[in-house]
């Protein structure tokens, strides 16, 4: 069963611990500027808004790598960077239209959420369930997945 | 780790920007943030300093829990000597701020001199310098904010500054960060502003680390399963914010009302939580959202948004987005110490006080003290230039909060605070302020232990130096009765000595509600190098305080100070539970003098400041 | 079903994939045109600066990847393709027989009439044989000199900078890389790059190069300076592999001519990547795009359709980015936009930041950015989507930093 990743924005509260817990578990430090996942807050709305890698079938990130760095695992459908093999070359930064794959200038690797190898401490940390990690084929994720598809530049092609 | 072992030090006068090794002794005597740039504050300056002179200094410090995984890591204070009070100030705030400071690789930046023209400190990780503020100078924070963002293209920066009420000699101005969080009260933003610093900008990308991450992640995780579970910090909190004290602190008959004339509001529930969730005419509710600080796992902040068809912005769209909305300390203060019930009038101060980082407990309060006057006939309409100032008058409000920003028109007398305000008109006790500072959102009549906190509260009247409601009202963390004395002094004692330690390790004091130092410890232990305890935070809270109290007395504050205004001392509560009361002081002060070990007019022996290292 | 595919670059590995993908049991062949394993051009720069090695560059690294996806790949080059008897003729006379052809051979550097560019120390900078003759030349100290500073010039540059040359771009036109960056970020970047110690020559020709001097090679500009160098690399844009198609009936004109199917006008012949003229995003005329993403997009396209499905494209979205000694600059779609086009522009020229957006009523058009690399793929999804921007256009219009909140907030409702 596949497994994703699905953020409610209404429940979302803006305090960043899913930023927090994703930069400690890939970077061992707090540091949000390197969080994978990001809160956007939208204050004269008050609104706040979890955004990160939704996996898309699409993943544009992964089709214009040069040098296949970025491979599809089978089994969770999860999108992940080799970086041994990323030679920094940032097409993936502007392939994706979502602009959740960026680059880091201090390791000269692209980054993107690898939903932590099964367990992501994002959702493990969140107070308020605003992210949770559960079975992609529930509500909510599809949500997202028609927005992937409305942001495809080849739409019969990937299907 | 987890302090970043550097300090930025900002010489305005000659425009230099320097880092410094922290002093990692004073680093272990003194945890951070409060303590440890007090620390610095009263070893760098003299305490008779006035406090608008180049002379005095002021700190930006984090803590170690700031910018890490722990629940609440947002905080950072301002040290310096109050504006408003002339003691000893340090005033917290939460929102984005305090974590990206520490993110960019500052405990603390330490701020002295005076600039020869306004600027703003742009800080960028190593990356430290004053740049031209004249295009903001004059401006609201919230401008300020946006044009620093858009001046260094960064959306995600984050800033802290003052609006144009410091600039214009408001004794108590704040400084306001992330548009609606402050370091609110005693005036360190009139401070900043005599320094001609307009605000920091800062941005910071280097991470926090801990010194055992496993440990860390442990005893973090447990606190906040701990916030959770817990009924004010799990449920309260954030449904109501802090205003769910409105009707429950009005029920017990102490809640200051009209200039503390009265002890309840009858139209307490207007202004409540509750009121902030009804639906209002226009089919919305005044409460949005609740947002969180950074790392909050509580999320008590509220967000609210005007009625578009209130008077105060019916024609003027750039209010009817949705801020900062009314926090408790706020709704009372300009709410029941005016006898206003108008909501959406209040919600319009608050945001005006943010707008222009205005303190709005002193605001409030000295409103309040102002209406009593003119309602006596003291104050006429000659010296408020035609305002009726009528207790219960939301246009007086309304208007008055404005003036006061500009520092225009009878504005500029309220901006003095009530202290100043009731001695130019005669009658210095209707000044409801301990040292200069005004008293916030409970009677000391209706909740003993909170009067001794205010009288001995080293920054002046003040909740959040010892917030003893938590047990007198709460029952936090075990119930004690609000209307006695006895057992008050080490009631209060203990309050002061652990908020002095939480304050000083970067979390936010509302844990606290949940938390003990059981909790806190383990996760200081872990992010820090050393070894910290219950008992060796609670010795550093001990000292922390102790070191305040020597800086007020070297300031030229006694024993004398530590009072509380005459009418709650004489005038009793004339209705709820407290009638018949007063603050029956002078029975607990001299058992928390001795229980301090401080002689009876209030000074430290030599014997307890050599016990705490002082 | 036999399936074959020249070139071996990205389009074609990823139609080779994709064919596989959607019919296990079609015979596949790759032709490469040069005798090296299918590797990828752009990684070539990162071999020259050091990030990887040569075998870094190689598309599929996994050992025996294709034999495993039964993918034969053989070495060409194709000499023409006879689309009578569907065969194709490589040289040297084999015959590879086909049901459906795939042409994504790619592109050429130019090399410009300029006396003396065929001399020893002249090199072009496109294939792992050329990389090789770089790696010689261009030593720490070494006079270097790069002609164009267009796209792949400034990728170059990047990377013989790296290499601790002194190193001198020479560029005709009057900034760096004019089609992807306005004279604001064109000049930007070439102060910058100066700032980084390399020597930029804008609004100069190449006139002649000489041999004989001490370090080899002299290079002589159209402002009468001559520069001594040791390597002179040519990078002055590149052209369709179209030669061995003359006389086929595939039609060309400056590029495959292919239907938004990627056939050509051959039935049962595709095309994909550089070497095709496409329909651009943008304009929607035919315009050669040669970018990775493009290329792999047609390949994706023509895959399907060779194995009998139905996909079209919608075009060409013109997008490139850059790092230019760790000043990151991007462009997507039209940079200069037509003229009653409205721009947003920021710009912190002290800082290297730039970000300008380009708007055709409510949907955005193109934007350029440089030192602004955070979320930058929301530009993308902005401009392909044609996203109605509502309330958010003033937002940007005001302040143009504020695209990936917008992006985030138009998707969230907000």
């Amino acid at each position: 069963m596949q497994k994703a990743l699905v953020l409610d924005a209404g429940k979302c509260t803006g305090c960043k611990q899913c930023e927090l817990a994703c930069s400690f578990e890939h970077e061992g430090i707090f540091n949000v500027s390197r969080s994978r996942i990001r809160v956007f807050i939208f204050e004269h709305e008050a609104r706040f808004v979890p955004y990160t890698c939704t996996q898309c079938d699409q993943a544009w990130c992964m089709q214009v790598c040069p040098v296949g760095a970025i491979t599809s695992d089978a089994a969770t459908g999860v999108k992940s960077v080799n970086a041994a093999t990323c030679v920094g070359c940032k097409v993936c930064t502007i392939a994706c239209p979502f602009g959740t794959i960026n680059y880091n200038a201090i390791t000269g690797k692209v980054e993107k959420c690898d939903l932590c190898g099964g367990d992501p401490a994002c959702a493990r940390e969140c107070p308020t369930g605003a992210i949770t990690f559960i079975d992609s084929n529930l509500a909510g994720y599809e949500k997202m997945q028609d927005w992937a598809h409305k942001t495809d530049t080849a739409p019969q092609a990937a299907s | 780790m987890s302090w970043t072992k550097k300090i930025l030090r900002v010489n305005l006068t000659t425009g230099s920007c320097t880092p410094e090794a922290l002093n990692m002794d004073w680093a272990r005597q003194y945890i951070g943030q409060r303590g440890l740039a007090t620390k610095y504050l009263t070893e760098e300056i003299d305490p008779k300093v006035d406090p608008l002179s180049p002379d005095n200094k002021m700190i930006f410090a984090t803590g170690p829990l700031t910018g890490t995984g722990a629940s609440t890591s947002a905080r950072y204070s301002v040290i310096t000597k109050g504006a408003l009070t002339g003691a000893i100030s340090c005033s917290n705030s939460g929102g984005y701020f305090g974590n990206e400071l520490k993110n960019a690789g500052w405990d603390m930046v330490i701020v002295e001199g005076k600039s020869p023209k306004p600027v703003y400190l742009y800080i960028c990780n190593d990356v430290a310098e004053l740049r031209d503020a004249a295009e903001i100078w004059g401006t609201s924070t919230w401008n300020t904010e946006e044009w620093i963002k858009k001046t260094h293209q960064d959306p995600v920066m984050r800033v802290a500054s003052v609006g144009i009420a410091a600039e214009n000699g408001v004794l108590y101005s704040a400084i306001v960060n992330d548009l609606h969080r402050a370091a609110g009260r005693s005036g360190v933003g009139t401070v900043m502003a005599s320094k001609n610093l307009k605000a920091i900008g800062v941005r910071g990308t280097l991470g926090v680390g801990v010194n055992d991450p496993e440990a860390f992640m442990k005893a973090a995780s447990a606190a906040k399963k701990v916030l959770a579970d817990n009924a004010v910090t799990g449920v309260g909190l954030p449904t109501h914010g802090t205003q769910i004290l409105m009707n429950v602190i009005n029920e017990i008959g102490a809640l200051p009302t009209r200039n503390a004339e009265d002890v309840q509001f009858e139209n307490a529930g207007d202004i409540s939580a509750e009121a902030m969730r009804e639906t209002r005419r226009d089919g919305t509710t005044n409460l949005v959202a609740n947002q969180a600080c950074f790392g909050c796992t509580i999320a008590c902040g509220r967000v609210s948004r005007i009625d578009q068809t209130h008077y105060t912005v019916v024609n003027r769209p750039e209010y009817w987005g949705a801020s900062g909305g009314l926090e408790y300390e706020a709704a009372w203060a300009l709410g029941a110490a005016t006898g206003i019930k108008d909501l959406e009038a209040l919600t319009y101060a608050n945001f005006i006080c943010n707008e222009q980082a205005i303190d709005p407990i002193t605001f409030g309060a000295t409103l309040g003290a102002a209406m009593e006057l003119y309602d006596q006939g003291v104050i006429t309409d000659e010296d408020t230039g035609g305002v009726a100032l009528n207790m219960g008058s939301a246009e007086a409000l309304t208007t008055m909060v404005e003036l006061t920003g500009k520092g225009e028109g009878f504005g500029a007398v309220l901006g003095l605070g009530s202290k100043r305000l009731c001695e130019k008109y005669g009658h210095p006790e209707l000044s409801m302020s301990v040292k200069g500072l005004e008293f916030p959102a409970y009677d000391p009549r209706g909740i003993q232990g909170i009067g001794l906190n205010y009288a001995t509260s080293n920054r002046g009247a003040c909740h959040v130096r010892g917030y003893t409601v938590a047990s007198e009202v709460l029952g936090i963390p075990e119930k004690t009765d609000p209307l006695v004395t006895e057992g008050k002094a080490g009631l209060v004692k203990a309050f002061q000595d652990a908020t002095a330690a939480v304050d000083s390790a970067g979390i936010c004091l509302f844990t606290t509600f949940a938390w003990s130092l059981e909790d806190i410890a383990p996760q200081v232990d872990a992010a820090c190098e050393g070894e910290w305890t219950v008992d060796s935070m609670l010795e550093a809270g001990e000292r922390i305080w102790n070191m305040e109290r020597k800086f007020n007395l070297a300031a030229g504050f006694t024993g004398k100070d530590d009072t509380l205004p005459r009418r709650i001392l004489k005038d009793a509560a004339k209705t709820g539970p407290a009638k018949g009361l007063v603050s029956s002081l002078d029975k607990m002060l001299p058992e928390y003098y001795e229980l301090r070990g401080w002689s009876a007019d209030g000074v430290p022996s030599g014997e307890t400041l050599s016990r705490l290292g002082l | 079903m036999r399936h074959v595919i020249i070139g071996t670059g990205p389009a074609g590995v990823n139609a080779a994939e994709t064919l596989r993908k959607l019919d296990a049991n079609a015979k596949i062949t790759l032709i490469g045109g040069e005798r090296e394993a299918p590797y990828s051009r752009m990684a070539i720069p990162y071999v020259l600066s050091g990030a990887i090695s040569e075998a870094g560059t190689r598309l599929r690294q996994e050992p025996g990847y294709f034999d495993r996806a039964r993918i034969n790949v053989i070495s060409g080059p194709v000499a023409r393709v006879d689309t009578q008897h569907k065969a194709v003729e490589l040289v040297g006379g084999n015959i590879v027989e086909y049901d459906r052809l795939l042409i994504a051979a790619g592109a050429s550097p130019i090399k410009p009439h300029v006396p003396g560019l065929d001399l020893p120390g002249v090199h072009h900078c496109w294939s792992l044989a050329d990389m090789r003759a770089i790696e010689d030349l261009a030593g720490k100290g070494d006079n270097v000199v790069l002609m164009g500073a267009g796209f792949i010039g400034s990728i170059i540059l990047e990377s013989l900078k790296s290499r601790g040359v002194n190193l001198t771009v020479v560029e005709v036109e009057d900034r760096m890389v004019p089609r992807m960056l306005d004279e604001t970020a064109g000049a930007l970047l070439k102060s910058w790059c100066e700032s980084k110690g390399v020597s930029v020559r804008t609004g100069t020709r190449i006139e002649k190069v000489k041999s004989g001097t001490a370090e080899g090679l002299r290079v002589h500009l159209s402002d009468g300076a001559a520069l001594d160098a040791r390597l002179l690399v040519v990078a002055a844009g590149v052209k369709p592999n179209t030669e061995f198609l003359i006389g086929s009936g595939v039609e060309t004109d400056r590029g495959i001519r292919v239907d938004a199917r990627q056939q050509t006008s051959v039935p049962d012949i595709f095309a994909a990547g550089d070497i095709v003229r496409s329909r651009d995003f943008s304009t929607g005329r035919a315009a050669v795009m040669a970018i990775q993403p493009v290329a792999v997009d047609h390949a994706r396209i023509a895959a399907v359709n060779m194995t009998g499905g139905a996909a079209s494209y919608q075009g060409a979205l013109a997008m490139n980015v850059l790092d230019t000694m760790g000043l990151i600059s991007t462009s997507f779609g039209l940079c200069d936009g037509p003229a009653n086009a409205q721009s947003a522009i920021a710009l912190d020229a002290g800082a290297y930041k730039y970000m300008r957006l380009e708007f055709d009523g409510n949907v955005l058009t193109g934007a350029q950015s440089l030192g602004l690399p955070e979320h930058i793929g929301v530009l993308r999804g902005f401009i392909q989507s044609r996203l109605d921007l509502g309330g958010w256009k003033e937002r940007l219009a005001e302040n143009p930093l504020r695209l990936a909140e917008a992006y985030v907030g138009i998707m969230n409702g907000v």
